[in-house]
């Protein structure tokens, strides 16, 4: 019986979860085919994971939508499994292009191939995967050693005497936490001024952060540099150096700086609250858009890593317009 | 241990009785990891006065802190002490049912727009909704566990899958900040007061739940159904009812916790608020020496052993630990303290004092 019992509860999750996705896609796959438009599918991470997941799909929405030529069905999963089903199904559906941000690096090969003998290119966006690159037409990726290296650059522009940093990583291991902390370390390794007060996770936690500049403030240890590698984390920091009546932002004792441009924390900037913010740019649509334009007219593409542009806003220089446009 | 314990139990008196007594365990952890930092730096122990940004006087230091971020661990590890108790299991969901409350909560001071200038209902009726809502979640997994006798690990998997994405839902996915001042002080300092308000709050809610337990049966109920359930439904208890509470006093426990968390930082991240907190509040009830399989309970070790564990996490942010290896090292301490703190390895190690006892008295004879 309890057996029973558990069996529909789990077949009811799953069900529920089915729902989820296909929700989704027939969201995106309303619009009827017409004879002209370029059929797409789109695989990526679901919406809700972080404000860059949010952004990133409503400027793919944006961009595939019927009055710019495209039929776009989307898919959303955080599960590589459930991403190469829902790249199966698209296959199957006989799509013209296949967008994929994977979840997992590992596993595409098969479904890859699939696509290529049905005749369907893959373009990779924000994600890249370990597979033969004949198996897509163009990786669309941000440059997270690139974004370390922009913003330490900026940070020894700044010109201290001394540069004592509270290094607040986010989950260890990941792409935007190694790219970030890379450049960092290699600096701090190579300069007698730079010292790392503290280095420690917080994964992407805003409280998490704020206990470990507590501590260092309990500690009693000077600083002069809170290095966040994402907003979240910025902003718990922040919050115990005001706790603690530390001054911070452009001209004050604390540099604060953060990661991912969300438009709260741009907001921040425009106040002179924090000094620095590197972009991670979630707008690939637009370079995807120019990739398949150049396949539609019989053009080759002639790298197929293309590393997009990201920016590193500083408070002294920002503007509203770069919150406007630039903040997610 | 062994040296107290080798005497006679007849004679144990004082020091026998602690050792017996459950909250000795928690008291004994923190003893030691207080210990611990005296020893290898008493300045764990300073506590400074002094202003923050605002000119507010508040107090700071390692122990304040302890106190101030382990006021919602305690919160909840009293409602899964309930739930633990009566069930025989624990909720996995209670992290994501805080983003559930915690969003609720901004979604009715907030309204539609994310960045209100005023606050559009008093914080009170917002947090009332709150708790409703987070209520109606505990109701709704009290009752897969009751009236379906589902695992409480299996049936709180279902909101520990879909909350953060429900918690995202209600607010469109939208991340809204809260510039009044006034809705910061549930998780902050109220001007004038220095103390951080978080640890009125669970002081507060301590004081709720020891009333509770003193004045009504709900504890003896709740130990009743968790040792023997049939046996108590032949003496009257509706173990159905009686389980479902314990979730629903969780749910209004997860609400007070949103509360704070979400004031903390005026704002919510739906996938990161209180991320695996629900696996430091059972360790709470494991660290409190209460057993796992349900039945009989110490609410106050399982409080005291919520500010242990976070008196670790503060412990090792302050010994400056190495973020790769910062998990390894509280998974031992963890390994250790609820090992000792075992039912079956205090009654094995009281056993083996008895049998040493013995066979020196035997000698001496």
């Amino acid at each position: 019986m309890k057996k029973r019992i558990l069996a529909v509860v789990l077949a009811a999750t799953m069900a529920l979860g089915l729902t989820a996705c296909g929700g989704g896609a027939a969201a995106g796959g309303s619009s009827a085919s017409k004879g002209g438009n370029i059929k797409v599918g789109i695989i990526n991470n679901d919406p809700n994971e972080s404000g860059y997941r949010t952004a990133n799909d409503k400027d793919l929405k944006a961009t595939f939508s019927t009055e710019n030529g495209y039929d776009a069905s989307f898919a959303y999963s955080l599960k590589n499994d459930e991403q190469i089903a829902a790249a199966q199904k698209f296959i199957q559906d006989g799509v013209d292009y296949l967008l994929l941000s994977a979840a997992d690096t590992s596993g595409w090969d098969s479904v890859l191939k699939d696509a290529q003998d049905a005749g369907i290119q893959v373009i990779l966006f924000d994600r890249t995967i370990d597979a033969d690159p004949s198996l897509y037409a163009a990786s669309i990726v941000s440059d997270m050693d690139k974004e370390g290296e922009t913003a330490v650059n900026w940070l020894a522009g700044q010109n201290l005497a001394e540069y004592n940093v509270i290094h607040i990583q986010g989950v260890m291991g990941s792409a935007a936490q190694k790219g970030r902390s890379g450049a960092l370390d290699a600096k701090v390794a190579a300069e007698s001024n730079w010292n790392i007060v503290t280095q420690q996770t917080a994964e992407w936690n805003a409280e998490t952060a704020q206990q470990i500049v507590q501590s260092v403030i309990d500690a009693g240890t000077p600083f002069n540099v809170i290095y966040a590698e994402n907003d979240d984390m910025a902003k718990g920091a922040v919050a115990a150096l005001d706790a603690a009546n530390i001054s911070h932002g452009v001209g004050k004792d604390v540099i604060v700086m953060g990661f991912d441009c969300n438009k709260w924390a741009l907001e921040e900037l425009l106040k002179q609250n924090w000094n620095y913010d590197g972009q991670c740019n979630p707008f690939q649509s637009s370079y995807i858009d120019k990739v398949i334009k150049t396949l539609e007219s019989g053009g080759s593409i002639g790298e197929k890593t293309i590393i997009m542009d990201e920016k590193g806003f500083d408070a002294s220089t920002i503007t509203q317009a770069d919150v406007d446009q630039y903040g997610i | 241990m062994s040296t107290i314990s080798t005497k006679p139990k007849s004679q144990g008196g004082f020091a026998g009785k602690l050792l017996k007594n459950q909250i000795f365990i928690p008291i004994a952890a923190m003893l030691l990891l207080l210990l611990f930092n005296l020893i290898v730096d008493p300045s764990f122990f300073k506590i400074t006065m002094g202003l923050n940004s605002d000119g507010n006087p508040v107090l700071s230091g390692y122990l304040i802190t302890i106190l101030n971020n382990g006021s919602e661990l305690a919160i909840l590890a009293i409602g899964m002490t309930l739930v633990t108790a009566a069930s025989g299991g624990q909720d996995i969901s209670v992290g994501a049912a805080i983003a559930i409350a915690g969003s609720t909560l901004l979604r009715v001071l907030c309204g539609t727009n994310t960045r209100p200038d005023v606050l559009r209902t008093p914080v009170f009726v917002a947090f009332i909704v709150c708790c409703l809502v987070a209520m109606a979640f505990g109701a709704f997994n009290g009752a897969l566990v009751a009236i379906f006798k589902i695992q409480p690990m299996v049936a709180t998997l279902i909101l520990y899958t879909a909350g953060r994405s429900i918690a995202a839902w209600i607010n469109n996915n939208e991340l809204p900040i809260i510039s009044d001042p006034k809705f910061a002080y549930y998780g902050g300092f109220i001007p004038g007061i220095p103390v951080p308000t978080p640890f009125f709050i669970a002081v507060a809610c301590v004081i709720v739940i020891t009333l509770v337990l003193k004045f009504t049966n709900l504890g003896l109920y709740t130990q009743a159904v968790g040792i023997n359930e049939s046996s108590s439904r032949l003496n009257g208890l509706n173990p159905i009812f009686i389980k479902w509470l314990t979730f629903v006093v969780l749910g209004l426990c997860v609400a007070v916790a949103a509360l704070i968390k979400v004031s903390r930082l005026s704002s919510i991240n739906y996938s990161v608020i209180a991320k695996d907190i629900e696996m430091d509040a059972i360790l709470a009830v494991a660290l409190g020496g209460n057993a796992l399989g349900g039945g009989k309970f110490n609410m106050a070790a399982s409080i005291i052993g919520a500010f242990v564990i976070q008196m670790l996490t503060t412990t090792l942010f302050k010994f400056n630990v190495p973020s790769d290896a910062l998990p390894a090292y509280k998974a031992v301490v963890v390994i250790v303290l609820v090992v000792i703190s075992a039912p079956v390895f205090r009654d094995t190690m009281s056993g083996l004092a008895k049998k040493l006892g013995a066979a020196k008295n035997k000698g001496v004879a």
